[in-house]
């Protein structure tokens, strides 16, 4: 891209922004700055590399999925987020976001979690780094994801239930803000995902960025070329971010961003802001929302706690219009379906999340070229999720 | 001149500070908007918001969360307020401001928005969740139609922030009293008036606070050193409180008396 972008305001094209009361209009000043200053530090730099290799577990392996591959026709190699500690790549940028908090002096980390992923992320490196650490998540979703609100609890996380509005991910994502906007001058909140009032996209997308470097790397080393396809599922945009940034001047890779479909387009009950949404403005930022004709936020719906979200990163919404990316949407059906397909073929459980990305593969692979080569991005593992598919097979 | 122009101006003269109450529009309903406006301006209210219901409410506490969802339950939205204000606009004249988020205003049309409240009798606007940074287009719109839009300082603003928000807002200034969300608080920092003086070195414009001033005690308090004092959620709760009742009016009617005869007093 030949403009820097974001702009110094945050903007990417009409996207992004600072949509935030006046009260943390400073408090994004001062991350922005202690954040600029952080990655010109070489001692940043090598602490966040000292972390992310002898305590998260980097690099991840990308692994040629043979059996996975024979089924869909082409070649696909997953990229093994799912191996880091704590089970997906939230870690990436709660270490990255928590080094930050400590050279700022920040005394206490918040963070909204969904499926409970960055929530555990968060408790982790609030207990590695011996922070005090309130995590906020819907009710429904603590229902949903015990495994890991018992993660965070022992690791000394306080969980805070959030009781209002849908009681997922966009509600925690509202508390949290109110919980900053009341605690500001001590409190760092500890973001999750690509979304947020500007600088937050870019810094977890930065975080988030090991991913496609990785990637890049290795896929070169194994296949001596650049893959044809990139696949990861987006809810805020995290993950496909982070494996879509090192590629976006690669024009020959196609990135393809995998949405909630829940029930179908069709339903009303999904969270494929990306598809079905319209442009609004949500937590901070101008992007593609889910929302009624009044402009209220539409609730979503997805078998995945992870994509059950509203927004999408602003960038997303960019890299949607620009073209540069393609969004799909997987329902949960074909997403269930994956993560069997996935368990059975190549003795991994994905998380539901992620599941939505293989599901898209298995779902294009009539239209593949015999010679393609596809990267799917396995952002998490799936142990956090045998209660839903439990109750989904049950169903049946 | 606009109706909050000369507002300021009357209270001026009369050496009056402003009481400036808060209803969300819709909460109950709208015809209980229609009866409590009339109701908060016969008992000495000076300028009043209504503040435009929105699913996800950043900057409010839990009473005015509530007030907004029950308002949203009802169906409520911006055509249905316009027509209200409309209205209202038959009986009386007092100043009204909305207090909204930015994602109504944004979908309605950000320029279809300010032409429809111009036309319905709306004075003014607040965004709880728009900085001066990102106002260009609704200013643009706001200038042309004659529509105030009045943006917020806050406790962490910096001078060159204040200087940001002084310039951006018409009508008068609205000064968050402590970093956090709306809700009644029982006391107030000390440092607000260092505060609410620093803006005034900064600016002629008619400073305001809000959030947290719940009571008479309060009230008078801020009103001696800002020009208008906000109450909100101390309202919005006497409505919670008296859904089912049928003298709703005459209580909300009675704690406004109180308050802005506090207000009056300095």
């Amino acid at each position: 891209m030949k403009n820097i972008l974001p702009d110094i305001k945050g903007h990417w094209g009409k996207f992004g922004g600072k949509f935030v009361p006046e009260t943390l209009m400073s408090a994004l000043e001062e991350l922005s700055c202690a954040y600029d200053e952080a990655t010109k530090d070489k001692k940043f730099n090598e602490e966040l590399d000292y972390y992310l290799k002898q305590y998260a577990g980097r690099p991840t392996p990308l692994y040629y999925a043979e059996r996975f591959s024979k089924k869909v026709g082409v070649k696909v190699y997953i990229k093994r987020e799912d191996l880091l500690h704590t089970g997906a790549h939230k870690i990436n940028n709660t270490i990255g976001q928590a080094l930050l908090a400590r050279r700022m002096g920040k005394k206490r980390l918040i963070a909204e979690t969904g499926a409970g992923q960055h929530g555990v992320a968060t408790a982790t490196v609030a207990a590695l780094f011996g922070l005090p650490c309130d995590v906020y998540m819907g009710e429904d979703d603590i229902k949903r994801q015990k495994l890991n609100v018992f993660k965070m609890k022992l690791l000394g996380a306080k969980v805070v239930p959030v009781k209002t509005g849908s009681k997922t991910l966009k509600d925690a994502i509202n508390e949290a803000l109110r919980d900053w906007v009341t605690n500001v001058k001590t409190t760092y909140y500890l973001l999750g995902s690509v979304v947020g009032p500007s600088p937050y996209p870019v810094i977890v997308r930065d975080f988030q960025s090991v991913i496609g470097e990785e990637t890049k790397r290795q896929i070169r080393k194994l296949e001596g070329r650049l893959p044809d396809y990139v696949v990861a599922c987006v809810g805020g945009g995290s993950n496909s971010i982070g494996m879509f940034y090192p590629f976006f001047q690669e024009r020959n890779v196609k990135l393809i961003g995998v949405e909630a479909g829940g029930l179908g387009l069709a339903s009303g009950k999904h969270g494929a802001s990306l598809c079905k949404g319209s442009e609004g403005v949500l937590h901070g930022a101008r992007t593609y929302i889910l929302q009624d004709k009044d402009g209220q936020i539409a609730p979503t719906h997805s078998i995945a706690p992870g994509l059950d979200y509203s927004g999408v990163g602003p960038e997303h919404s960019y890299l949607k219009q620009t073209g540069r990316a393609s969004y799909y949407a997987v329902k949960d059906k074909d997403a269930l379906n994956a993560f069997f397909m996935l368990s059975r073929l190549e003795g991994i459980l994905p998380a539901l999340e992620s599941s939505h990305a293989v599901a898209w593969v298995n779902n294009f692979s009539s239209n593949f070229k015999k010679d393609d080569v596809v990267v799917v991005n396995l952002s998490g593992r799936g142990d956090k999720d045998v209660d839903i598919v439990g109750s989904y097979i049950k169903e049946k | 001149m606009s109706r909050i122009e000369n507002k300021w101006k009357e209270l001026r003269k009369k050496n009056l500070k402003a009481f400036i109450a808060f209803i969300t529009a819709g909460d109950p309903s709208l015809e209980y908007t229609y009866k409590l406006v009339l109701e908060l301006e016969k008992q000495g209210a000076d300028i009043v918001e209504l503040g435009i219901p929105f699913s996800d409410p950043i900057a409010d506490g839990p009473i005015i969360q509530a007030s907004s969802g029950r308002a949203i339950e009802k169906g409520v939205n911006l055509n249905k307020i316009f027509h209200l204000v409309k209205d209202l606009r038959k009986k009386t004249d007092i100043p009204i401001v909305f207090l909204s988020y930015y994602n109504p205003i944004f979908h309605y049309g950000v320029g279809k928005f300010v032409e429809d409240a111009t036309q319905s009798g709306v004075d003014g606007v607040i965004v709880a969740d728009l900085p001066p940074e990102e106002a260009k287009e609704i200013k643009m719109f706001s200038v042309k139609k004659g529509l105030d839009t009045i943006f917020l300082a806050a406790p962490t603003s910096s001078t060159q922030r204040l200087h940001k928000v002084a310039e951006a807002s018409t009508g008068f200034i609205y000064c968050v009293s402590v970093a956090g969300v709306t809700g009644v608080r029982n006391s107030l920092a000390q440092s607000l008036k260092k505060r609410v003086e620093d803006i005034k070195k900064i600016t002629d414009k008619p400073v305001a606070v809000g959030f947290g001033v719940s009571n008479s005690k309060t009230a008078e308090w801020v009103a001696s050193f800002a020009d208008g004092v906000i109450i909100g959620s101390a309202i919005v709760k006497i409505i919670q409180d008296n859904l089912e009742g049928k003298d709703l009016v005459n209580k909300v009617g009675e704690i406004v008396k109180g308050l802005a005869s506090a207000v009056h007093r300095v």
